[in-house]
């Protein structure tokens, strides 16, 4: 469980980019990977826990999972993967370690006020 | 008056920025250096104090190695470590479950060692098949390892540590045959969560297959050696 380490850093991201915009935050938006080692659930719960007597105390998590992308040699193409214990292509099968998403661990958008 | 209406504004920021940023610094400073930085994770038990002791003492005679140890408590692997004769820190995380790029910082300040005067800086990570796959330590190599007496699908119940190594170490090769190891399956689904990973089957007690792991470093060393000098 190092999710709460995980939501104490999203706060001082977000801290951080409220500063500068003067601005109260609803929601946080975020990109997760199915690769970054982080669970959305465990996430949630510890971001609530994280944020309480901080400025973004009551405001919401909202998680988009980023499923695994590898690019795939033989069909010259990014493939999604169904399954992170198969590193495969699923149209021919090839093997492919060649990761393009999967591991996004970002802030991606703010509602602001 | 009337609050204004929420708006969405984009912002595009690496929630681990600080320990990334932090790990880009360090392992700046390592290759200034000429330490190549080898970082070990694994689950509690599977054997990494011991490998680590095993080489540590056999690359002494040749190289200068020295070693990080984390921990949630105690010191007792630190002083396991300093039978080597290598110079060893321990890094107590208290309750934290993993080790941070800032954690490797501030041990290495602390210990006051000459990086300059170093070839080989190890990292033991805290036993943890999960967390600590997140925070990049400024390290070139991150070896996962995974003992026999764990089974087989170790790397399928956790891929995403699997991915984030750039080798495996399969430990206790002494004790595959009396617990029935299927070393063919073991390397199989290390393929399937990690295509082309490089994989060394060895035993710290006996020795075995630790030539061709002491090569690899010394390979990989002499590689930073190459690339970093002008």
């Amino acid at each position: 469980m190092h999710e709460l380490s995980i939501a104490m850093s999203i706060i001082d991201v977000v801290s951080e980019e409220a500063t500068r915009r003067k601005a109260r935050v609803d929601a946080v938006h975020l990109k997760v990977g199915v690769l970054s080692g982080v669970v959305a659930d465990a996430l949630q719960f510890s971001y609530e826990m994280a944020c309480q007597d901080t400025p973004l105390q009551g405001s919401r998590l909202v998680i988009e999972e980023v499923p695994i992308v590898v690019y795939c040699s033989r069909c010259q193409a990014e493939r999604t993967l169904d399954s992170m214990q198969l590193f495969c292509c699923p149209a021919c099968g090839t093997p492919s370690g060649d990761l393009r998403h999967g591991k996004e661990l970002e802030v991606v958008a703010l509602e602001i006020q | 008056m009337t609050s204004p209406e929420p708006r969405l504004v984009e912002v595009r920021k690496n929630i681990l920025k600080q320990n990334d940023l932090t790990a880009r610094a360090l392992r700046t400073r390592f290759r200034g250096a000429g330490v190549f930085v080898v970082s070990l994770v694994s689950s509690p038990g599977s054997g990494k104090t011991t490998f680590l002791e095993k080489t540590l003492t056999s690359l002494r005679p040749r190289y200068r190695v020295a070693a990080l140890v984390g921990d949630l408590a105690t010191e007792n692997d630190a002083t396991r470590l300093a039978r080597s004769q290598a110079p060893v820190k321990q890094i107590i995380t208290g309750t934290l479950c993993h080790l941070e790029a800032a954690m490797v910082e501030k041990a290495v300040a602390e210990a006051e060692w000459n990086l300059n005067d170093l070839d080989f800086l190890f990292i033991e990570n805290v036993g943890n098949l999960v967390c600590p796959s997140s925070y990049d330590l400024g390290e070139d190599l991150r070896m996962v390892l995974l003992s026999v007496t764990e089974g087989e699908d170790k790397p399928l119940k956790y891929p995403t540590i699997f991915n984030s190594a750039d080798v495996a170490v399969i430990t206790k090769n002494d004790l595959a045959a009396a617990v029935e190891f299927d070393s063919k399956a073991a390397l199989r689904n290390i393929q399937a969560v990690r295509p082309g990973m490089k994989v060394f089957q060895v035993s710290a007690k006996t020795g075995a297959g630790l030539d061709d792991y002491l090569q690899f470093l010394a390979q990989r060393l002499t590689e930073l050696r190459s690339t970093t000098s002008v």
